[in-house]
């Protein structure tokens, strides 16, 4: 099983901002035991959801190299919990990024009311004495391609995003099933 | 160009954005991690907010010189050692260093890190840049 948190992207543009949709489904089991009774999504969950999206965002921009990670919520307001049946709307925008570090906003939207506002600051653990690899970048691919970035993206001057080219030829095989494992 | 009292307002503000706390904790005095809590990664979290705050560019290293201790030029046995002192002197003109010059033990230059020491540094920084 994966870590996924959101379900797919409706729009990507590279290093500026992105919308993704998370839908809350009574079909996750986590919802059965939060809480009894009375299912609603975690917010720590909304939050995760909009780091992934920005994450990849900053991912991205960066040529899918380095390990942001989500180091500090500096900012997260909430104005009510979604529940089963909801479609959450992660507003995300790129507002900083360097090699140390990058900061995402996001407004979260559930049908037209404003769910909650996220700002996450994530740090690159490629960086100092602990640095260490989480992800590589054909993780990251991978997951922006399940996402449909790809089929929504638009790069820097409008075109559609891609993958970088070194790793379509992979990213084919590994769809095939044929990739080594 | 912002005066002094206009800059210790606005970094009052972006620390207690980034660190959680109250404007009356942010004295100029404050030590960011023995006063204010500061831990590393909230570092980087205020260096990005000045930059935002005042429109400037400070590269790794410029206000908060954590690469520095990596030198072992500059720390020897957990202390700073006088070319890692005069080090520190040519690039933090800004820094009040005597909390250092008492004790060179490396777990000192924290105490270093105040909210005055921001405010010269940004300062500083805005006269070189208008």
């Amino acid at each position: 099983m994966r870590w996924y948190w959101i379900d797919r992207f409706l729009e990507f543009e590279r290093g500026r901002r992105c919308v993704a949709v998370k839908n809350v489904t009574l079909a996750e089991e986590y919802l059965h035991a939060h809480f009894p009774g009375y299912p609603v999504m975690p917010n720590a969950l909304v939050i995760e959801g909009v780091a992934q999206a920005g994450g990849l965002l900053v991912a991205d921009q960066r040529g899918y190299q380095g390990n942001m990670i989500l180091a500090k919520v500096p900012k997260a307001v909430f104005h009510f919990d979604p529940r089963p049946g909801d479609t959450l709307r992660y507003e995300c925008t790129l507002e900083s990024l360097r090699g140390e570090g990058a900061v995402v906003q996001a407004t979260v939207r559930c049908g037209d009311q404003e769910q909650g506002e996220v700002e996450i600051f994530f740090a690159n653990a490629a960086h100092g004495p602990r640095a260490r690899q989480l992800f590589t970048d054909l993780d990251l691919v991978t997951m922006m391609h399940y996402l449909g970035a790809y089929q929504v993206g638009r790069d820097a001057d409008g075109g559609p995003l891609r993958p970088p080219d070194h790793l379509q030829d992979r990213l084919s095989t590994l769809w095939l099933g044929t990739a080594e494992q | 160009m912002p005066d002094k009292q206009e800059i210790f307002q606005k970094v009052q503000e972006i620390l207690c954005e980034a660190l959680s706390v109250d404007e009356d904790e942010v004295t100029p005095e404050a030590r960011l991690t023995a006063d204010l809590g500061a831990e590393s990664i909230d570092f980087l979290d205020i260096v990005f907010r000045l930059e935002k705050a005042f429109d400037i560019k400070i590269p790794r290293g410029e206000l908060f010189p954590d690469t520095l201790l990596q030198d072992e030029r500059f720390v020897k046995d957990g202390k700073i050692t006088p070319e890692g002192m005069e080090e520190l002197r040519r690039r933090m003109p800004f820094a009040d260093l005597s909390p250092l010059e008492d004790n060179p033990d490396v777990k000192n230059l924290q105490d270093v890190f105040t909210v005055d020491m921001i405010c010269k540094f940004i300062e500083q920084k805005v006269a070189v840049e208008n």
